[in-house]
């Protein structure tokens, strides 16, 4: 006599962690709270469709025979609603153990000559001024609990500025600072904070891509990775794996030999 | 009135919720906190000192209401030995105010650290059950704010349906503003206990209803790791009142400086750092060889004569003992059961948890009496209290041996207790508590939250 309108209780011995997930609709965040509610996990999935939203609760509450993931549509440009969004979601779960946010876009320019600003603009307001809006609040919050952790998503285009894509470069480059900073601010509260920074991997956003997409891997072995990281406690992943040496190389390259290559 | 988000335990350390503290001063700040969780769409549950093993003061995401600035003694009349306290007040300061007059509290718990509301919410009882009830049958009335602002006055003749229904009412219903209690006349300091070993179950719970009505109190120790034909031996503790004369000098035992526990053994060794030493023994083996050393010890019969506050808060006397159970904490599992059926299924119990080996580290036995409260825990019966350790890697099957103990309970007319179990079910809520109970509960519910504004993990848990 499960109720699947409410999450089960927690108990010591069925500790039912409960996250966020922002951006779950589809890609690594769908794929994350599969894995996640395969776990254990209760969640609040978030996405602004709201019909792909309730497709995937309705698939993983069925899969686990549990009311174990909740829908709250949302547009992540619009900020002003996430505190009070938070509040009630923590309210819904009975609090929060994990937050991760996985919303992205990405609009190449189109050519390595070409500009748009408006796209530019849209990339920094989901990606990272985004990220910040729900950030800000969770981080207050786990700072005051005193446990937590957040998982945000950078990319392995963040590490660097190139000449393909400088506005998207530039907002995964700074999701990735400002993760760093809450690291150095909440890893003495206990919190943990893991930024993650995907290669590529087989999304809708992958056809944006331009040229090659080597070690492509599913968002389902993303997922995987990821919670292995959340389990571990990382502070830094890049999935695949092999991406740790390639950017490792790719940060390393001088500036005078990087100015002259055209990826 | 300050709120601040902070993440909230269980006493067992075995679970966590965070939520928006607040601390009220008064009825008025109370009712506040209501429309404050009104508006912003959240639930509220008060708080004592957190001293519940379970899930009974925690409210994730929701309000809570620390209650311990509400804890000012109001009235003392030691001449008739009546006390009006605030809900905030704890066994501590009120045992201290009332003892060395020559008055003890009626009925108190395992600690001292408990709080007068916290101890109405789940209508505690002691080592005196059968004698003496619950806690609240020595309530002569109490006050509360409801959720809808209503102040109302409750005593067992006043509201006679909330007074039975809001003591042992977890707080859901209204949340306590004073109560007046009866204290109980003593003419020592100190009690006169007997001890003696009991050699398996059926001994020990012989022991218990032969003992009950020769003594004030008694408790039994249960090794829970020996087998076979010692399944259920251990010890009994039966205290008796010295009777007025007996003391040659009351005033002198009866002072507070000579019923505190001393913080330090043998005068050097601080008590506050027992816990570590303790901690490496918390496993099967330590805990077989600890619980041999102490039957051993106690095959001696003996009496002797012990303080009140020593007899009977014995969880205080290694402070922060919950602490030895790790990081992943303790849960307790406490059943009550009737005296017809007890041995048998606390045997069934006790086989299955060593099949399992997954024993209790801690058993405690009590005799109990009915009581007229609506959701009442008590039989004319038993009731035995398991502590299990928890661990990252015990937790599924120990989940799974504790739904075999709900139905074995369940099956032979038992009952359960929610300041102690944090894994029963809803569905085996109803069964013990019975339809008609909850149905009437639910109903006083609506009547004092319409807007169901009062809520803990607990209740959610228990009530859906």
């Amino acid at each position: 006599m499960s109720d699947l309108t409410k999450p089960a209780p927690a108990t010591p011995l069925n500790t039912r962690r409960r996250g966020i997930i922002v951006g779950a609709s589809e890609g690594i965040g769908a794929a994350l709270a599969r894995k996640l509610a395969k776990e254990g996990y209760t969640l609040a999935l978030l996405a602004r469709q709201q019909d792909k939203l309730n497709l995937l609760c309705a698939e993983i509450n069925q899969f686990t025979g549990e009311a174990r993931a909740f829908a709250y549509p949302h547009d992540v440009a619009n900020y002003k609603e996430v505190p009070a969004l938070l509040q009630r979601i923590v309210a819904d779960l009975g609090g929060l153990d994990v937050f991760v946010f996985m919303a992205g876009v990405n609009y190449p320019p189109g050519g390595i000559d070409k500009y748009n600003f408006e796209n530019d603009r849209i990339m920094i307001e989901i990606n990272l001024i985004g990220a910040m809006a729900w950030l800000s609040p969770v981080a207050e919050m786990f700072q005051n609990a005193k446990a937590g952790q957040i998982v945000g998503i950078g990319s392995v285009a963040g590490d660097r500025g190139r000449v393909g894509n400088p506005g998207y470069n530039t907002s995964k480059g700074a999701v990735a600072i400002y993760l760093e900073a809450l690291r150095n601010r909440l890893t003495r509260h206990g919190v943990n904070v893991l930024t993650v920074k995907p290669g590529f991997v087989k999304t809708e956003m992958l056809k944006a891509a331009q040229g090659g997409t080597p070690f492509a891997i599913e968002p389902e072995k993303a997922a995987d990775d990821i919670y292995k990281a959340m389990k571990k406690r990382k502070q830094t992943m890049y999935t695949h794996f092999i991406w740790t040496y390639i950017m490792l190389i790719i940060r390393h390259i001088p500036s005078f030999i990087f100015r002259r290559l055209s990826f | 009135m300050r709120t601040t988000f902070t993440q909230l335990e269980n006493f067992g350390h075995s679970l966590y919720a965070p939520s928006y503290l607040i601390q009220p001063k008064s009825a008025d700040e109370i009712y506040s906190a209501f429309k404050l969780a009104k508006k912003q769409g959240l639930t509220v549950t008060a708080r004592g000192a957190g001293r519940s093993y379970n899930d009974a003061a925690l409210n994730g995401g929701g309000i809570v209401l620390d209650m311990s600035a509400m804890n000012q003694i109001l009235d003392w009349q030691p001449a008739t030995g009546v006390v009006r306290c605030e809900p905030g007040v704890t066994l501590e300061m009120l045992w201290q105010k009332v003892e060395p007059q020559g008055w003890w509290p009626p009925v108190v718990s395992g600690t001292m650290k408990t709080t007068l509301g916290g101890c109405l919410g789940a209508n505690i009882h002691g080592k005196n059950n059968f004698k003496m009830g619950t806690i609240g049958e020595h309530v002569t009335e109490f006050t509360a704010v409801l959720p809808t602002g209503a102040e109302i006055t409750c005593s067992p003749k006043k509201n006679k349906d909330l007074f039975y229904a809001m003591i042992g009412g977890y707080g859901m219903l209204g949340i306590f503003t004073s109560v007046t209690m009866q204290m109980k006349r003593i003419h020592s300091g100190l009690v006169t206990v007997d001890a003696w070993p009991v050699q398996n179950l059926s001994r020990q719970l012989a022991s218990l209803q032969d003992g009950a009505p020769k003594y004030d109190y008694i408790v039994g120790w249960l090794d829970g790791i020996a087998g076979g034909k010692s399944l259920g031996r251990g010890q009994i503790h039966a205290a008796r009142y010295v009777h007025e004369g007996e003391d040659p000098n009351p005033q002198e035992t009866m002072k507070i400086k000579n019923q505190i526990l001393p913080p330090r053994i043998f005068g050097v060794f601080p008590k506050g750092l027992l816990h570590y030493f303790m901690s490496p023994f918390m496993n099967n083996f330590g805990t077989w060889g600890i619980n041999t050393a102490k039957y051993i010890a106690s095959l001696r019969t003996h009496t002797f004569r012990q303080p009140h506050a020593a007899f009977h808060f014995l969880l205080d006397y290694v402070p922060d003992w919950e602490l030895s159970y790790g990081k992943t904490g303790l849960i307790q599992y406490q059943s009550f059961m009737p005296k017809e059926t007890a041995e048998t299924a606390w045997t069934e119990m006790l086989k299955f948890s060593h099949k399992n080996r997954l024993p209790s580290y801690l058993g405690v036995t009590k005799r109990h009496r009915p009581d007229p409260f609506l959701l009442t825990h008590a039989v004319d019966g038993f009731s035995l209290a398991m502590d299990f350790k928890v661990t990252d890697a015990n937790r599924k099957r120990l989940a799974a041996m504790l739904q075999e103990f709900d139905q074995i309970v369940i099956a032979n007319g038992g009952r359960f207790y929610f300041a102690k179990n944090s894994e029963t079910s809803a569905d085996t809520a109803l069964a013990f508590y019975g339809e008609e109970t909850v149905k009437k509960f639910k109903k006083l519910k609506k009547r004092c939250d319409p807007n169901g504004l009062l809520e803990s993990d607990l209740h959610r848990r228990i009530f859906g």
